[in-house]
């Protein structure tokens, strides 16, 4: 049992979590991610680890509500316990021959590249951070990401916060404007890594993106979590989930990823009391 | 002398009916009642010269086991039994008995053998339904003070924590997943195999002493090295299983609906998808084709059936006489209505908006034996045909993962990511670590892993005493 010592809404949909586990919080590095189970009745949910303390034994999870499990998980409190909470899992990011690098994050895809933004800048790299929301209403780590990077770049659909755009549109501009970025590192819907991926192509600037697909284990037992990279199938949870964005197959992600929605959609509702 | 029972045939196990069993995850064969087993009992002519003792992996005193049945001192035959199987369980159900020690009994010259597994399976159960089951559980007379982990809680780790804690270690076990058990629980199904049973062994290990810390992935969390120097394990046992699973590389793989065996059974059996009130979802549409021919193709095909698939397909690229399977689980697997498609080697997965719609298959013939004596599947050119099927589950075998081998420094391993191990003490190339199962040996049996686990347990008592 793993206890939560502390949440916060970062938004309507984003949640924060801070987790007594410090055996995982001895280990773990930027990049990898736990696989919780709520309850005894519940799945196996992958989530990044966000942040971390070696010191306090604490690692730290931002999720957002998208389904049963993260639902179910929301209803949580500070002083609750989850049931299993098993990792670090995924190989820990590659830091080696970068030093202009751009970190762009989409959404969600924010919390899960804000730990990679941070280790690269304390390692006294040039960080510039592109990060997108839909509105500004769901903008969080807006003060953390500023904190850890050269430049901050905000963008929102609508504009109602930051520059009005989608991050591609600010990646473009920069590229352009000179950034002479060694590595791109985009996280977020698999669209926008896969648009994010084929811009970078043009210039050739290396890129990295984090792979979501559904998993259960983690450990490359099920083989649940395939992808094909470079026409070569990889299991994302023990070869990933970074990947270099020019190799990967996207439009195989996405397919992957509708595999159970229908079901899922159904679990949620009930458990949301809807339909 | 006990009367002896002539009859040719087994004394029959009752069993659910295939077509109501299919249609549920209740066990298949429902055990013996004590008149069924001594009956059977009286089967055994208590050779003097025990045949059927060598063809048991962990030589079962099988004569004086059945001889104790037969006088209906069950406890007595238990005792027997565990001196040199922890879990019977588990092996009385499981353990492919005909080619084991069944095979040389010689009962079966004249008809079948005795029912050596079912018995075994009997005096299993009679013990572990006892309310004082757990409580009784003989506890280490002595203790060494010395420290040995276990890494994996598989059958080969399960039995090499049982006998380092008899023989007063202080064993901890560390398990990856959520649920301690090895392919007991999250691949071989309920029906074969109740997870309550797997359930009280563990249960009975810890009320023994022995630590089991789940959730925990060796190589991630912490390293072999790490538990060894900064942890004090002064011994290692590696039991970590062959869980890798293996595609076939046709075209289509990828598609939604097509799954590893280990995805679709860990789905069923450790997240248990078939129970609505569990969150854990699993895809399988109404027509589904298993690709392989050994226990994990049956398990899944049969599961298969029973989560509602109207029509399951077992294909096979050789014929019936290779099947690795168990002869029963084949049998069973039959008539709950499984469809067996022989001679047949699935060639590409053919798919509509990413989901598998049907596999193209070609027919095989088997060639004159080479000089290995095998005979090996060739196709029969222009054999093509397409299977409809809305999903498709890849039984082809599994390997050792990497994990364990590329976190620690100097272990040897073959060219199948095998662990590589001393045949009898299981020690690796780092004298502290000794490995055991289906890591060592590749995909294998349980009884097999479990041999492995107890010779290591005496290989590192032997090792820790100097
Ligand atoms: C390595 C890894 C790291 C991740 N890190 C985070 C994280 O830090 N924060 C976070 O909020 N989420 C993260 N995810 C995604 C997260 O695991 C899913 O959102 C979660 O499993 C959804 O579970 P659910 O039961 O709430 O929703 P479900 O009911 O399972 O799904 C709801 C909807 O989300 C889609 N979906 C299901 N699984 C995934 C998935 N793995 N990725 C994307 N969409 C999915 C479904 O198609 C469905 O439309 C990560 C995924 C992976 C593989
Ligand atoms: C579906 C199926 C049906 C089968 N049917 C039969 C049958 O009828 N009869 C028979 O005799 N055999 C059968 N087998 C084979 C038999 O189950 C195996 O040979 C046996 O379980 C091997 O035991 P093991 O202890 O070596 O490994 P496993 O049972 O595989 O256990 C290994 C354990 O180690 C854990 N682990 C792996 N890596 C790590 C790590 N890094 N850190 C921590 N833990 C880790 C795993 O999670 C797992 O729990 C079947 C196998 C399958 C898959
Ligand atoms: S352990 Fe297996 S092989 Fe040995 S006697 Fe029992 S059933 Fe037979
Ligand atoms: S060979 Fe058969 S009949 Fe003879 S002792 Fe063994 S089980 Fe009994
Ligand atoms: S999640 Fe099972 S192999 Fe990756």
């Amino acid at each position: 049992m793993y206890r939560i010592l502390e949440r916060k809404d970062l938004n309507s949909d984003v949640v924060y979590m801070k987790v007594d586990a410090p055996a995982v919080a001895k280990k773990c590095e930027p990049g990898q991610f736990i696989i919780l189970r709520v309850d005894e009745t519940g799945e196996r949910i992958p989530l990044t680890i966000s942040d971390y303390n070696r010191e306090e034994g604490w690692v730290s999870i931002i999720f957002q509500k998208v389904g049963k499990t993260t639902y179910l998980l929301d209803t949580l409190q500070q002083g609750d316990y989850i049931l299993d909470f098993v990792g670090p899992l995924g190989i820990a990011s590659h830091t080696d021959n970068m030093s202009r690098v751009c970190v762009v994050g989409g959404g969600l895809g924010c919390a899960i590249a804000y730990p990679q933004a941070k280790k690269l800048f304390g390692m006294g790299l040039h960080v510039d951070v592109i990060a997108g929301f839909r509105n500004k209403s769901l903008v969080f780590l807006q003060e953390e990401m500023k904190r850890n990077s050269t430049n901050y770049y905000l963008m929102t659909d609508d504009g109602t916060a930051g520059e009005k755009g989608m991050v591609t549109k600010k990646l473009k501009e920069l590229i352009e404007g000179g950034a002479n970025y060694d590595t791109v590192i985009a996280i977020g819907p698999v669209v926008m890594m896969k648009y994010v991926s084929l811009l970078t192509k043009e210039y050739n600037i290396k890129t990295i993106v984090s792979m979501n697909p559904i998993m259960i284990d983690g450990t490359g037992m099920c083989g649940g979590c395939r992808l094909t990279v470079d026409g070569q199938t990889k299991f994302a949870c023990v070869d990933g989930p970074d990947f270099d964005g020019h190799k990967v197959d996207f439009d195989g992600l996405m397919q992957r990823l509708s595999m159970y929605k229908e079901q899922e959609k159904h679990k949620c509702n009930l458990f949301r009391g809807i339909e | 002398m006990a009367k002896i029972n002539m009859t040719p045939e087994k004394t029959k196990m009752p069993e659910q009916d295939p077509d109501i069993r299919n249609r549920n995850f209740l066990e298949v064969a429902t055990g013996y009642t004590p008149q069924m087993a001594q009956e059977e009992a009286q089967r055994c002519l208590n050779c003097k010269h025990k045949p059927c003792v060598s063809g048991c992996p962990v030589n079962v005193n099988i004569p004086s086991f059945i001889q104790a049945v037969a006088q209906g001192d069950i406890e007595k035959a238990y005792e027997i039994i565990t001196k040199t199987n922890s879990l019977p369980a588990i092996c009385g159900r499981v353990c492919p008995q005909e080619t084991q020690c069944e095979l040389p009994c010689v009962r079966g010259i004249k008809g079948e053998p005795v029912a050596i597994g079912r018995l075994e399976r009997y005096v299993a159960d009679y013990m572990l339904a006892k309310e004082t089951f757990i409580a009784d559980t003989p506890k280490p007379t002595v203790k060494k003070n010395k420290k040995v982990a276990v890494i994996g809680s598989g059958p080969a780790g399960l039995t090499a924590a049982s006998d380092l804690c008899d023989m007063g270690y202080d064993v901890t076990i560390f398990e990856a997943l959520h649920k301690a058990g090895g392919v007991l629980v999250y691949g071989i199904p309920e029906f074969r195999l109740p997870e309550s049973i797997v359930e009280k062994e563990i249960e009975r290990l810890k009320a023994k002493g022995v630590c089991i810390e789940l959730n925990m992935v060796i190589g991630k969390i912490i390293s072999i090295q790490e538990l060894h120097e900064e942890e004090g394990f002064e011994a290692i046992f590696v039991g970590t299983g062959a869980g890798l699973p293996n595609f076939m590389n046709i075209p289509g793989e990828n598609l939604n609906g097509v799954f590893s065996a280990n995805e679709f059974l860990t789905r069923v059996n450790l997240m248990k998808a078939y129970d609505p009130s569990y969150d854990t979802p699993i895809y399988f549409g109404s027509h589904v084709a298993v690709v392989g021919g050994g226990n994990v193709a049956m398990d899944a095909a049969r599961a298969a059936k029973r989560l509602g698939a109207e029509q399951v397909y077992i294909v096979y690229r050789r014929s019936e006489q290779e099947m690795p399977a168990r002869a029963e689980e084949v049998h069973h697997a039959k008539e709950e209505g499984i469809e067996f498609r022989l001679l047949t080697n699935p060639t590409k997965i053919l798919g509509e908006n990413g989901w598998v719609t049907g596999m193209e298959c070609v027919r095989m013939q088997l060639s004159e034996p080479g000089p290995d004596g095998r005979r090996r599947p060739v196709v029969i050119p222009g054999s093509e045909y397409v299977l409809k099927t809305t999903s498709v589950i890849m039984a082809i075998g599994t390997s050792p993962n990497p994990l364990i081998k590329s976190t620690t420094e100097g272990l040897e391993t073959n060219k199948w990511g095998c662990i590589v191990a001393d045949e009898e003490t299981g020690q690796t190339s780092i004298p502290y670590i000794f490995a055991g199962g289906d890591a060592v040996t590749g995909a294998a049996t349980v009884i097999l892993a479990m041999g492995a686990g107890k010779k290591a347990a005496a290989a590192i008592d032997k090792y820790l005493d100097k």
